[in-house]
């Protein structure tokens, strides 16, 4: 079979809008984990509005350099990864906890459950920590992460990505998701990256070569933006037909 | 003029590295006289425990916020207390539910097993039909509060619609 035809990744839909397809079918985890009944909404009024406040110990002084954690340094291609966390109004986010974990330069994760023979790094544990500061920017010093095959699908390879957990202002912005590197040769077979249906959509996943913030010598530099939704219930009324 | 969201991924098999380096499951700390257990199962379809699952509680009455890694058993725990009842609403968590194989985190909500009139009357749970509202409502269990989170089946938890 020619990769063209290739059943894992399904044609684009631009009817999803900025969501992710929770049952997408090529990604096989999906299929007893996704709920398969309606999502219930909730009236707007008896929704949170607050969320999590974390004290300045959450965050210590030098983890937002995964470069920096061990005695010796990474190997990899040392990179900046910059960008602003916004609300869907544009407005930034200020004090939101940005929480990042990454495999090596080699494709491993630091994990007893990922077994796959690239070696590890005994100088990048690959998980950094910061807060957005007053103009919603997060900054983090680390290595570009190797891709690496998982088990979903005959020869199956992740584009290159580092994840990212972020806290906004109310709960109910909470947002996991992953961060890929422009121009990924990976990306059209990867059932993850590809469960979110809408191309525009999509293209917000990618980060930016930004030329602006490299560091001369010493860093390449991406910049990546992360816009949270306003919160409370109802912001997204596709999502329930798409339960 | 509204930004479009970045879209969620799935937290993956290896969020630990990044979101379980330290213990943050204690909303309020284990001597606090109102301290509660609150334990459960987090479990796919066919009733497996999801062993490589995140659970997120959020008691917005208390402002208190916690996380707990599933074990291989799917077991979660938390240390809580239970929040004051608000506006007419039963005291309860929120319970945000990340897993590999969810591309998107599911918000469900605990209620408290010892509160029935409390729960009878919240706008929200007295909105569901009755099965719905007992998968809702925890269980008592050895001093412990058990509430069981299935992705699934006959019996699933209620996702609300974020
Ligand atoms: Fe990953």
């Amino acid at each position: 079979m020619t990769s063209d035809e290739s059943p894992i990744v399904l044609p684009d839909d631009p009817s999803f809008g900025d969501d992710v397809q929770v049952d997408y079918p090529g990604y096989r985890s999906t299929r007893l984990r996704a709920p398969k009944r309606p999502l219930v909404t909730l009236p707007e009024e008896l929704h949170s509005v607050d969320g999590p406040v974390f004290g300045d110990e959450t965050v210590s002084e030098l983890d937002y350099d995964l470069t920096r954690q061990h005695d010796g340094e990474p190997l990899g291609e040392r990179i900046v990864v910059a960008g602003r966390v916004l609300d869907d109004s544009g407005k930034p986010i200020r004090n939101a906890l940005v929480e990042v974990w990454q495999a090596n330069s080699a494709g491993r994760y630091k994990h007893q459950v990922d077994q796959h023979p690239a070696p590890l790094d005994p100088n990048f544990s690959g998980a950094g920590r910061c807060f957005t500061d007053d103009d919603g920017n997060y900054r983090f010093i680390t290595l570009k992460p190797g891709a690496y095959p998982w088990g979903n699908h005959e020869n199956a390879w992740r584009p290159a990505h580092i994840h990212f957990s972020v806290f906004g202002r109310a709960f109910a912005q909470r947002l996991v998701t992953q961060m890929y590197f422009p121009g990924d040769p990976l990306f059209r077979f990867d059932p993850i990256f590809n469960s979110v249906r809408d191309p525009k959509a999509r293209a917000l996943l990618v980060s930016e070569f930004d030329l602006a913030t490299t560091q001369p010598e010493w860093a390449l530099a991406f910049r990546w933006n992360i816009v949270l939704g306003h919160g409370g219930s109802g912001t997204t009324p596709l999502e329930e037909g798409h339960a | 003029m509204s930004l479009p969201k970045t879209p969620s991924q799935t937290v993956g098999p290896y969020y630990a590295i990044g979101l379980c380096r330290r213990v943050e499951n204690e909303l309020v700390p284990l001597n606090d006289p109102a301290a509660i257990r609150v334990i459960g199962q987090l479990l796919d379809g066919e009733g497996r425990p999801i062993g490589d699952g995140m659970i997120e509680a959020w008691d917005a009455a208390g402002g208190r916020w916690g996380r707990s890694g599933t074990d291989a058993d799917g077991r979660f725990s938390f240390v809580a207390a239970k929040p004051p009842a608000l506006q007419g609403a039963a005291p309860r968590l929120d319970i945000y539910v990340f897993a590999r194989g969810l591309l998107k985190h599911q918000l469900t909500r605990m209620y408290f097993p010892d509160e029935p009139e409390a729960n009878a009357s919240d706008p929200v749970l007295s909105s569901l039909p009755e099965a719905d509202r007992a998968v809702l409502v925890a269980e008592q269990e050895d001093g412990a509060v058990r509430f069981d989170i299935r992705m699934q089946g006959e019996r699933q938890t209620v996702f609300f619609a974020l």
